[in-house]
């Protein structure tokens, strides 16, 4: 390789490492902020903001949705470590059910309750048919039952 | 160059001659929209017919024929961009410059297309338009890049120097592509995590990976099809002056 090109390739090399350093830096520096929303475990430990609005995410624990009047809806969010329960009122996307993931913005109240304004469904990275889903339902529970 | 066995090594040598690769294209040009009609109606076919419906989402689930390969499309253009940059930046090869800024047009259109399409699914399923998490944010930006570039390339008129400029962008740029990539691991996101492009099995079922995969490949080929096309006219443009256009043109008229 000629000695000009070769300092252009390596020119080339530098700025790009540079721009991939200092995004990488800046990226940690605000990783907080890029964070869409907080799991249930820190909001339980505290590190959420006290009375501020944030977001918060979790599979929503089978068996704990309840509707006590009207479009009330409370249910428990759960990261399999540590649980919390949310209440909203209104009306829920399609993909929300037992066992999903949600998003949910709002706020603690004084019991540690999150309420939430505004609840989306995150979906997961799971494709199937929904016999292929039955059968492998059957098998857990049948493994489940030796 | 020593890794790159001497028949390539002269076929790309050939192709770095714009006459050659203007007449090489135009002889590719059928095969190839012969090639991308098969694969995409094979591929919507399979897709929006014989695949079956999803577990949890039913029939709309369907918008992932387009949505995930224009969003791979939109990352691989823009590598082909930054390296063809690079190569332009490096050797000074005109034909790079002309491969890279003939690719920026159709990956905006690929990361238009990922963002809409992603949109409209999300009002449904997840219950919101937009949301500004990591991984939407970056590709709106990426979008962002694409025209960037588009514009810069415009906004000097003397092409060489232009596509120096862009090449230097889009290299710049190239940081975004592995937090695209990475996004929906690094950071909570809204956007579920990757499906298809882990180490793991896809966690997709196999009904619905073919055709997926089919509409990736049929993608590749609109972008060799809409990046030569561009590419020819950019060359001819270019090169207004030598004597292989006007000759060519001359017969054109001729005849």
């Amino acid at each position: 390789m000629k000695p000009a090109r070769r300092q252009r390739l390596m020119l080339i090399g530098l700025m790009v490492a540079g721009v991939g350093l200092a995004a990488g830096f800046a990226l940690k520096s605000f990783n907080e902020n890029l964070m869409y929303f907080f799991s249930t475990t820190d909001v339980a430990d505290g590190k959420a903001p006290n009375d501020a609005l944030f977001r918060i995410g979790g599979l929503v624990v089978k068996g704990s949705v309840e509707r006590p009047q009207g479009l009330l809806v409370r249910f428990k969010l759960t990261d399999f470590n540590k649980d919390v329960w949310v209440e909203y009122t209104g009306i829920l996307p399609d993909l929300f059910r037992e066992g999903q993931g949600i998003v949910a913005r709002g706020r603690l109240n004084g019991q540690g309750v999150f309420v939430a304004e505004e609840v989306l469904a995150k979906h997961d990275e799971n494709y199937m048919p929904p016999e292929v889903a039955s059968s492998l339902k059957n098998q857990s529970q049948s493994g489940a039952g030796q | 160059m020593f890794l790159v066995p001497g028949f390539i090594e002269r076929f790309l040598h050939r192709m770095a001659s714009p006459p050659h690769f203007y007449a090489i294209t135009e002889r590719l040009m059928p095969w190839l929209w012969g090639i991308f009609s098969l694969l995409l109606l094979s591929g919507l076919y399979s897709g929006l017919f014989l695949a079956p419906p999803d577990y949890q989402q039913g029939e709309s689930y369907r918008i992932i024929f387009i949505h995930v390969p224009s969003a791979w499309m939109s990352l691989f253009i823009y590598s082909v961009m930054a390296m063809a940059g690079a190569i332009a930046l490096v050797w000074r090869i005109k034909l790079a410059e002309v491969v890279a800024i003939s690719s920026a047009p159709v990956g905006a259109g690929f990361t238009f297309i990922a963002l809409v399409t992603g949109s409209l699914w999300g009002k449904p399923m997840w219950g919101t338009w937009w949301v500004w998490d990591a991984r939407l944010t970056s590709e709106l930006i990426l979008l962002f890049l694409y025209l960037g570039v588009i514009g810069l390339y415009n906004a000097i008129d003397d092409k060489r120097s232009a596509s120096r400029a862009v090449a230097i962008l889009a290299l710049v740029g190239v940081v975004n592509i592995p937090i695209i990539h990475y996004s929906v691991e690094w950071w909570s996101t809204l956007h579920q995590g990757p499906t298809v492009t882990k180490l793991d099995k896809p966690s997709i079922h196999v009904s619905m990976l073919i055709p997926l995969l089919i509409m990736a490949v049929a993608f590749k080929f609109y972008y060799l099809i809409a990046m030569l096309q561009r590419a020819k006219t950019e060359v001819l443009v270019r090169e207004q002056n030598a004597q292989w256009v006007k000759s060519m043109t001359e017969q054109e008229l001729a005849s």
